[in-house]
């Protein structure tokens, strides 16, 4: 016996040295950690001794003769995450077994590739995965969002992509890095999201306002970015993409590494660069036009079933050229642009990112908690800081190209907490309050005066949504939100301007200080917004339908409040109004998707009523030293935007497949009936592709982009032009002509030996070097659009 | 209850931040350093006799008041003048002399005359370090009594050599005038 046990010791782990009796029971019961219902069928392994067992209906368990000791326990249930537990056996034991069993926690149960989560029930959305994000590595976040139907984009040349969700784009669309709501001055048309798109694993595009966790003001619609969700297992994985360009000739590499343990700690940390030179039009360079883009972040968390946190860190900086040419003094420069049709000033191609440039830097970071509370729900409590940093840099005078003529700064800090009651299997609810606090400082070292103030921002929001499960086929979905904003500025305003714009009548208690020729001024102003969301959908295996009614209101962005100054880059003076209130939108949206054996269809159409629509538009002229400027003022309206979205594929073999996309919107001012400014134009994109497995995963596919021309835009306007002397119409409204891009996509990919993977990848965009130039770009003034693109790309998954 | 403390003490130190980053401090006003407030063409008759200016001045800059325009005299017919050039920014003080940035950058700047009506001729007197024009200084010559027209261009980063025309000069415009003049 004694030898017995002696031999026990040197097998054993020291957990069970002193064996006794085997004579204990072990009981227990499974239950699901939300409403403690209990899991029929769930099997319990125990490791050191390799005996198992099977719930019964009532989710227990037994296990007889039982030894004393420690042991691993594991637990696994099909739909749930495995558990692993200790537990300690020193008599008759019973133990209660919480398995997460829920639809949305702890996604990482989810196969790779199947569709992702759903954000809202009855809003039109749809997400990029990261095989779709991948292929624009070389690109923008803008550009890659494109690929969604009803998304369009604001671009200032190839690098600078502002999305528009439909028709709609700036302040009007929310974008969440990883559940942080951007604050990057998103307010300028010039101003692109400060996000590196190689760090997100996944986006959702919700269109509409119908996600009130998120915020009350996405008239547009919200841009989700998100991190994949690593399993709570040992693991170690990563990947390397590298991507060359011949138009910019240059490229991205990025690297992702991720680790995590068994334990629920994980790691992530990733970094890119990207650099660009003269981007090249079929018929000449661009000049100026490179980009050089850093990308880099850092996450840490712990993930366990009652309770985790999360931190992440996130740096972006990009220097940007623009377009040398789109640089000009005033109107009769603008005129001369429109006119000649090509740009005035063409040099040879290099890398080099002078003048007129910008440069901004974005630091996010942030810190999470959550708790779980059995069979109630989830609480999380997130604070999030960010800095951003912007510099744009102009053609100047007198040794002044290195002293930027704009630079901001622009300090958030952000604190949410949300809770979610999702124990009852028939409806879910969730509660949450937010506090922010921003600081806008406009650095008066530039010798320009500031185009937006220093100001200061206070918000305050609390929102409640809940979703009920009417049957396995309908859900209601209902929300509410309140908002408050507070924005607190410090403005000088030049004296004439203050009396051209009325504010000597409605605003002569604001002015602080009189400095003779300006004014210095402290507006404060408050805005209370409601925000409701309601709608139902439909789903069953061939076929699903969502509708939704969205009622959002905005609060106006300090550009709309506060421009007030020439816009060098534009040649125009941009004019804010500070009478200009909260605007209202009403959307109705409605999507239907259906399946059939072989093809399938999804039809988005929807109507946006807003009210006191904020818009920025051509209004007239003003003479200055320099000759005359076209001014741009922001003025309110009610606007209406119709628009249909329609997608179809059809699967004519294993092989062959075809995708098709519509897209059409339509903006008029109400008021006035005249079309919106920088609607984007209908378009239609179909694309044929073949696949072969057995060969490599071979894919190649052939897209055909057509993009009509905008009929329907605001009039001309007529200004005088010193040059001539006389009066000229201003052609600055009129669209360019309707344009066809065929793109080329192939790839393949290789195993190298255990997980290691290559996919390489070969892309053409614009195949035949067609010259074009697209309405929503804003130097279609002075260039045309690029011409052929030949992007190869290489992916390491390791 | 361990969490409810952390999270307690997170959402403090999150109202800690709020509220001590307030500041209170006026924003300076800023210095506007490139304007050119005022433009001042001094015309000395070559034949003798007091000097001639022609001014324009927007106090306000891109703001909405527009230029205001200063000729006193009229110029003699058929006569011959030196003309120079001097740009002021006005909002300063003492006011600056931009001329003078100008002249330095000479290279990179470079004024246009075109004249109409009973101006018949504005010649070059200046050149840059390459041999090209500037107009910092120029000749201005007139003919038979009449109405005229001079219009003053300042071009940033022209290309030069150029043609005299605006067209081919490209670059961007830094002030654009028009003096109407009278010849008597």
């Amino acid at each position: 016996m004694k030898f017995k046990i002696a031999c026990l010791i040197m097998l054993l782990p020291s957990a069970i040295i002193f064996a006794q009796e085997c004579r204990y029971v072990f009981k227990g019961q499974v239950v699901d950690f939300h409403d403690k219902s209990p899991l029929a069928e769930a099997s319990i392994f125990i490791n050191q001794i390799g005996r198992s067992a099977v719930t019964d209906a009532q989710g227990n368990f037994e296990f007889e003769e039982m030894c004393p000791g420690t042991y691993q326990i594991q637990a696994a249930h099909s739909g749930c995450q495995t558990l692993f537990l200790e537990v300690e056996i020193s008599g008759d034991t019973y133990t209660e077994i919480l398995l997460e069993h829920h639809r949305v926690e702890l996604e990482e149960v989810r196969v790779f590739g199947a569709p992702l989560a759903d954000k809202t029930i009855s809003a039109i959305e749809q997400s990029l995965e990261e095989e779709t994000l991948e292929q624009f590595s070389g690109a923008s976040l803008g550009d890659a969002l494109k690929t969604i139907s009803g998304v369009s984009s604001l671009n200032t040349g190839a690098n600078i992509v502002k999305p528009a969700i439909h028709g709609l784009n700036g302040s009007r669309v929310l974008i969440l890095n990883d559940g942080v709501r951007m604050q990057d001055m998103e307010w300028g048309d010039e101003h692109a999201p400060n996000v590196d798109l190689n760090a997100a694993n996944s986006v959702t595009v919700i269109k509409g306002a119908s996600a009130l966790k998120y915020g009350g003001d996405a008239i547009g619609g919200v841009i989700l970015l998100e991190q994949k969700n690593l399993a709570v297992k040992d693991t170690l994985f990563g990947k390397t993409l590298l991507t060359g360009l011949t138009n910019g000739r240059g490229g991205t590499i990025t690297s992702e590494l991720n680790k995590s343990f068994h334990s629920g700690l994980y790691l992530k940390g990733q970094a890119s660069f990207k650099r660009l030179g003269d981007a090249e039009a079929p018929d000449y360079i661009l000049s100026n036009t490179g980009i050089s883009e850093v990308g880099a972040s850092f996450q840490l968390g712990r993930k366990q079933l009652a309770w985790g946190w999360d931190v992440r860190y996130a740096f972006y900086n990009a220097e940007i050229a623009i377009l040398r040419s789109s640089h000009i003094g005033n109107i009769d420069d603008l005129i001369r642009s429109i006119n000649s049709g090509e740009p005035e000033i063409i040099r040879d191609f290099t890398y080099d990112l002078q003048n007129p440039r910008q440069e901004v830097t974005h630091h996010l970071a942030k810190a999470k908690i959550y708790r779980r509370f059995e069979g109630l729900g989830r609480l999380n409590v997130q604070y999030d800081f960010q800095n951003n940093r912007r510099f744009e840099y102009d053609v100047r005078r007198g040794e002044r190209d290195d002293t930027p003529s704009i630079d901001l700064e622009l300090q958030t800090h952000t604190l949410t907490t949300d809770f979610k009651l999702d124990a009852n299997e028939r409806y879910e609810l969730q509660f949450g309050l937010l506090g922010r606090y921003q600081d806008n400082f406009a650095n008066p070292a530039t010798g320009v005066r500031r185009l937006i103030p220093d100001y200061q921002k206070y918000d305050l929001g609390s929102f409640i949504t809940g979703e009920y499960f009417l049957s396995e086929l309908w859900t209601l979905e209902a929300g509410l939100r309140y908002d408050f904003n507070r924005i607190d500025a410090q403005k000088f305003y030049r004296v004439s301007r203050w009396e051209e714009r009325g504010y000597d009548q409605d605003f002569a208690d604001i002015i602080v200080e009189d400095l003779g020729t300006q004014y210095l001024t402290n507006p404060v102003f408050n805005y209370h917004n409601i925000s409701v969301s309601a709608g139902v959908a439909y789903k069953d295996e061939d076929q699903n339908f969502r509708f939704n009614y969205a009622l959002s209101q905005r609060a106006p962005n300090p550009s709309e409040l506060f421009s007030d100054g020439l816009h060098h880059s534009a040649a125009r003076i941009e004019l804010g109004d500070l009478r200009i209130d909260q605007e209202t939108s009403h959307k109705f949206s409605f999507s239907f998707e259906k399946d059939f054996d072989y093809w399938g269809f999804t039809i988005e159409p929807y109507a946006n009523f807003i009210q006191d629509f904020v818009l920025l538009e051509p209004t007239g002229v003003e003479f200055t030293l320099r000759g005359a400027f076209p001014v741009w003022s922001f003025r309110q309206t009610d606007a209406r935007l119709l628009g249909v979205d329609v997608s179809a594929y059809v699967d004519y073999t294993q092989n062959w497949r075809s995708d098709h996309r519509f897209s059409l919107v339509k903006g008029n001012d109400t008021d006035t009936d005249i079309p919106l400014i920088n609607i984007p134009a209908a378009n239609i994109v179909n694309q044929i592709s073949y696949t072969q497995l057995d060969w490599h995963n071979f894919e190649i596919s052939l897209e055909s982009q057509y993009v009509f021309r905008q009929n329907e835009t605001p009039d001309d306007i007529i200004v005088f032009s010193p040059d001539q002397q006389q009066n000229v119409l201003l052609e600055i409204n009129t669209a360019p002509e309707a344009y066809h891009l065929l793109n080329l996509n192939s790839s393949m990919s290789f195993p190298l030996g255990g997980r290691t993977q290559l996919t390489t990848s070969l892309s053409v965009n614009n195949l035949l070097d067609t010259s074009f130039r697209d309405y929503l770009n804003r130097q279609r003034f002075f260039a045309d659009d690029l011409g052929r693109n030949i992007i190869l790309q290489l992916k390491l998954n390791y | 209850m361990k969490t409810f403390k952390t999270i307690l003490s997170l959402v403090f130190v999150g109202v800690l931040f709020v509220s001590c980053s307030n500041d209170d401090d006026s924003p300076e006003p800023v210095n506007e350093e490139e304007l050119i407030t005022t433009m001042t063409l001094t015309l000395t008759p070559q034949a003798g006799g007091a000097d001639i200016t022609l001014s324009v001045q927007d106090l306000d800059g891109d703001g909405p008041n527009p230029p205001i325009f200063a000729v006193a005299e009229a110029l003699d017919a058929n006569a011959t003048y030196t003309g120079s050039i001097t740009l002021l920014n006005e909002t300063e003080n003492p006011p600056e002399n931009i001329t003078l940035e100008v002249a330095e950058e000479d290279e990179e700047h470079q004024f246009f005359y075109i004249a109409t009506g009973a101006i018949t001729a504005v010649a070059y007197s200046d050149q840059d370090g390459n041999g090209n024009p500037v107009g910092l200084t120029f000749e201005l010559i007139t003919g038979a009594a009449g109405d005229a027209t001079l219009q003053v261009t300042l071009r940033h980063e022209p290309k030069k050599p150029n043609d005299g025309t605006l067209a081919d000069a490209g670059g961007e415009t830094d002030i654009a005038q028009t003096f109407n003049v009278t010849v008597q």
